[in-house]
C-alpha cells in the first residue's frame, strides 16, 4: 500500500492547482472549476486519513459524503448565479462584474 | 524499500490526476478545461477506489462526472458567445497567484513530512457501505438532515435564480 504521505502530497498538489485556478482565471465558470478541484483534494485527504488512521470506522467517508453534498449544492447555485449574471450583464468575465464596487 | 505494483498504480493514477488538474487551470479553451476536469474527477475516483472507499468511488463517478461536470458543460454552452473568441484566460494577478499556490504547496509538503501520523495497519470493515448507512441514521443523523435540507434549498434556490424573468 502506498504510504499515507503520498496521498496527502497528491491532495496538496490538487488543492494548490485548484487555488491557482480559482485566483487566476477570468471566467467565472473556470473559477468554479478550480473550487471543484479544491473540494476533491479535501475529500482525498478525508478518505486517506480515515483509511490509514481509523480503518475500522467510516468517519472519513461520512465526512467526505457531506463535502460531496455541499459541493453539489455549491455547483448548482454557483452555475445558476453565473447564468443569471450572463443574462443581465451579458458577460461572465469576473473583472466586468463589479456591481458592488463603490 | 522496493516499490510494489500497487504503488506503481498509485503513481500512475496520481500523475494522471495532477496532469488533468494542470489542464483544468491552464487550458485556454474553457471547453477543454471542462474535459480536463472530467479526467481529474476520474483520477480522484480511482484514488478513492485504491483507498477502498467503494461507495465514494461510485458517488464520485455519479455526482462529479455525471452531474457536476455535465452542469458545467451546460453552463459553458449557455454562455458560449463570451468564451470562444477570447484567448486571454488569466487575469492580471495570475503571477502572484502562481507564486502563492506554489509556496503553499511547498509549505504543505514540508509540514506533512514533519508530522508522524499515527497510522494503524489493518483491513477496512468488510461491510463498510452498511456501516456508512448506519452512521448516517445514528451518529450523524442531525448533520445528515441538515445537509439534505441544504441540498433541497440550494436546488430550489438555483432554479429561482436561473429562471427566465
Amino acid at each position: 500500500m502506498p504510504p499515507l504521505n503520498w496521498y496527502l502530497i497528491v491532495a496538496a498538489a490538487l488543492f494548490c492547482l485548484g487555488l491557482y485556478g480559482a485566483l487566476s482565471r477570468r471566467n467565472a465558470i473556470a473559477v468554479l472549476m478550480g473550487v471543484e478541484l479544491i473540494l476533491n483534494a479535501v475529500n482525498i485527504n478525508l478518505i486517506a486519513f480515515g483509511r490509514y488512521i481509523q480503518p475500522k470506522q467510516v468517519t472519513g467517508q461520512v465526512f467526505a459524503i457531506f463535502v460531496l453534498a455541499v459541493a453539489a449544492a455549491e455547483a448548482a447555485v454557483g452555475l445558476a448565479l453565473i447564468i443569471a449574471i450572463y443574462r443581465t450583464r451579458d458577460t461572465v468575465n469576473l473583472e466586468d462584474i463589479d456591481l458592488l464596487k463603490g | 524499500m522496493p516499490i510494489t505494483t500497487l504503488q506503481i498504480v498509485f503513481l500512475a493514477i496520481s500523475a494522471f490526476t495532477i496532469l488533468c488538474g494542470f489542464g483544468v487551470v491552464t487550458s485556454r479553451n474553457l471547453f477543454h478545461a471542462a474535459l480536463w476536469l472530467v479526467g481529474a474527477f476520474a483520477g480522484v475516483s480511482a484514488l478513492y477506489f485504491m483507498l477502498e472507499a467503494e461507495f465514494l468511488f461510485i458517488a464520485q463517478v455519479l455526482i462529479y462526472i455525471g452531474a457536476i461536470a455535465t452542469l458545467i458543460v451546460f453552463a459553458i454552452m449557455l454562455s458560449r458567445g463570451m468564451m470562444m473568441g477570447r484567448t486571454v484566460m488569466r487575469n492580471y494577478q495570475w503571477g502572484i497567484s502562481a507564486i502563492v499556490s506554489a509556496l503553499l504547496f511547498v509549505l504543505l509538503v514540508f509540514v506533512l513530512f514533519q508530522i508522524n501520523w499515527p497510522v494503524v495497519q489493518g483491513a477496512v470493515s468488510p461491510n463498510a457501505i452498511a456501516d456508512i448507512g448506519e452512521a448516517f441514521v445514528t451518529t450523524y443523523v442531525v448533520p445528515f438532515e441538515v445537509v439534505s435540507i441544504l441540498l433541497l434549498v440550494a436546488l430550489v434556490g438555483a432554479i429561482m435564480i436561473a429562471r427566465e424573468r
